[in-house]
């Protein structure tokens, strides 16, 4: 019971945080902040993981907690990476405008 | 608590405060490079944590570290492949993509739970109900969040269409008939913890499907949006499930954050969600728009004469749109614009919020074309600038520069902010042909005398246009 209430409770924080956490974001950032949260979504591969670590000798349970945590990583990889690829265009922008104003 | 606890939970709690400030971070453009690389870092060390736990707690068997190595190469690896050849012109359909693999991993977890309980499963019963409303949720959600993914991922590459059974009334039959046997299938599963699971798994899977196809394009965005908030949910489902908390927060903030992205781009496009969601796409009014919807007084001309204006005018406005993602003719364009800016012509960008198939699509795609930051200027910026504007270059939009948003209180657009590119003196639209644009409405831009048609591939129109302007002798005198 005591965990229920204490998950009940961090459910509820959690979600009050990322509440909180966006407020004004410019239509630039719009598409690398989902695909940014998207890849944290992908934190499922936790619970694949603790699939895995809990399944001792179950053939078929480590194979699904397998696959979960390959389908989970597809998503956390490929998000951040595709999300920085989008990122590094505006950033690279920016440098470039303040070597010009530097020189 | 002992030593081990202690680090463990400092391991987590030091993950959770950087995905904190990582989704914080993302917000803003100056950090969000960096905040993205501090969500990857937060991740790794909630692995670590994970693993660390693992190790303490009984050990890892070898078998195990092999499915492990197994399942996160794999995934990996595919990943990486992936973001890393995508053009930058697909990135709303790979987000959708990714997402659904996230819903997947939610979906395998609550199913491998449920049909192979983690050994002592009957010892409390208020345990076992809280384990099988979080494999419901998580089973549920999850299977929406990937077959809607799926499905938003194969309309914005154009592999699907809406049938026409998906866009009349009938839909919502349906859509209802499906909640409510996936209802019932919870219910069931929640009963016995065994039965129903499948036909949970399939009704939810179908109504994903069913609740995705009749979106129209141009409000994917939204959709995918909401979705990525659904993996969030199935993702703290999950946490519930296996009794992780720091998945329930990260779940929880990933949830929150993307329900208030999705109403950030919705009050973009002036749409309310519940329309977006069940009104499919505008397509009862949409009849009634194109009867009166004949167009009379169509201007086209050729790349030369829009050179010849081009080379008089002193400040220049372009209006980009999808046309221009899917022609790949950004590089052209900024080709075209380096030109007129040599002449000492004031070349700006209109940015309408959701222009291109995904807010900020527009953006990421001059970026990669290196078009000045500072050129890009957001609607109400740019808007009172359009009098004093001599030329307007709208290429591949449609929608967005519709006037009717504004003078037509029965066109199924109005109300949504446009740009007001009919106030410039001349208005060029570069497109391929008369169709109409997503929304499936006649635009009475098109009609207005000081509107000229360039009929052509934006690429193409632009390449003959850059060769037209060089013949002028523009850009020479720089």
């Amino acid at each position: 019971m005591s965990f229920l209430s204490e998950a009940l409770w961090v459910l509820l924080l959690g979600s009050l945080l990322g509440l909180e956490l966006i407020g004004k974001v410019p239509p630039t950032l719009h598409t690398p902040l989902m695909s940014g949260a998207n890849a944290i979504s992908g934190i499922t591969m936790l619970a694949a993981l603790t699939l895995i670590i809990k399944a001792g000798s179950n053939l078929p349970l480590l194979i699904m907690g397998s696959i979960s945590l390959g389908f989970a990583l597809f998503n956390v990889i490929g998000g951040f990476l595709v999300t920085d690829r989008m990122l590094a265009m505006f950033s690279r922008k920016t440098s470039r405008r303040n070597r010009r104003i530097t020189k | 608590m002992n030593v081990v606890g202690i680090v463990k939970y400092s391991i987590d709690l030091i993950a959770v405060l950087l995905l904190a400030l990582g989704i914080k971070g993302l917000s803003k453009v100056r950090s969000a490079r960096e905040a993205n690389r501090l969500a990857a870092i937060a991740m790794f060390l909630a692995v670590l944590g994970i693993l660390f736990n693992g190790i303490v707690e009984g050990g890892i068997s070898a078998s195990a570290w092999i499915w492990i190595a197994l399942g996160s190469c794999i995934g990996s690896i595919l990943g990486a492949l992936i973001a890393r050849i995508v053009p930058m012109t697909s990135m709303p359909e790979i987000v959708a993509l990714f997402n659904g693999c996230g819903g997947m991993s939610s979906l395998i977890v609550a199913l491998a739970v449920a049909l192979f309980p983690l050994s002592n499963s009957d010892q409390i019963d208020n345990f076992a109900w809280v384990e099988r409303a979080s494999i419901v949720v998580s089973v549920f959600v999850g299977s929406i969040t990937f077959t809607g993914s799926i499905v938003a991922m194969g309309k914005l590459q154009g592999w699907l269409a809406t049938p026409s059974l998906m866009q009349s009334k009938f839909r919502h039959l349906i859509n209802i008939s499906l909640t409510i046997s996936s209802l019932i299938a919870a219910i069931e599963l929640l009963r016995s913890g065994q039965t129903g699971l499948w036909l949970l798994v399939i009704s939810s899977g179908i109504l994903g499907i069913g609740v995705t196809l009749p979106i129209g394009g141009a409000d994917m965005p939204v959709v995918i949006s909401l979705l990525n908030s659904y993996s969030g949910v199935a993702a703290a489902a999950a946490g519930f499930v296996v009794g992780s908390q720091i998945l329930i927060v990260a779940g929880a903030m990933v949830g929150a954050a993307g329900l208030i992205l999705t109403k950030v781009m919705c009050d973009g496009m002036n749409r309310s969600l519940v329309s977006v969601l069940f009104g499919g796409a505008l397509s009862t009014s949409m009849d009634t728009a194109k009867g009166g919807g004949e167009y009379v007084n169509i201007t086209s001309c050729s790349p030369e004469e829009c050179a010849l204006t081009l080379e008089a005018a002193e400040r220049v406005i372009i209006v980009p749109g999808y046309g221009l993602a899917v022609a790949q003719a950004q590089h052209t364009l900024r080709e075209v614009t380096r030109l007129l800016e040599v002449n000492n012509i004031e070349v700006s960008y209109a940015i309408h919020p959701v222009a291109g198939r995904m807010p900020g699509h527009m953006n990421v795609l001059l970026a990669e074309a290196d078009v000045p930051y500072e050129q890009l200027k957001e609607m109400e910026v740019i808007n009172p600038e359009f009098p004093a504007t001599d030329v307007v270059l709208v290429l591949g939009a449609n929608d967005v520069v519709n006037p009717q948003a504004k003078n037509d209180p029965s066109s199924p657009l109005y109300g949504m902010p446009v740009l007001d590119v009919q106030e410039a003196r001349t208005v060029f639209v570069i497109k391929r042909g008369m169709s109409a644009g997503y929304s499936g409405i006649k635009n009475d831009l098109f009609d207005l005398p000081n509107t000229s048609m360039v009929f052509g591939d934006a690429k193409k129109v632009l390449g003959d246009l850059l060769v037209e302007l060089k013949e002028l002798g523009i850009g020479r005198n720089g």
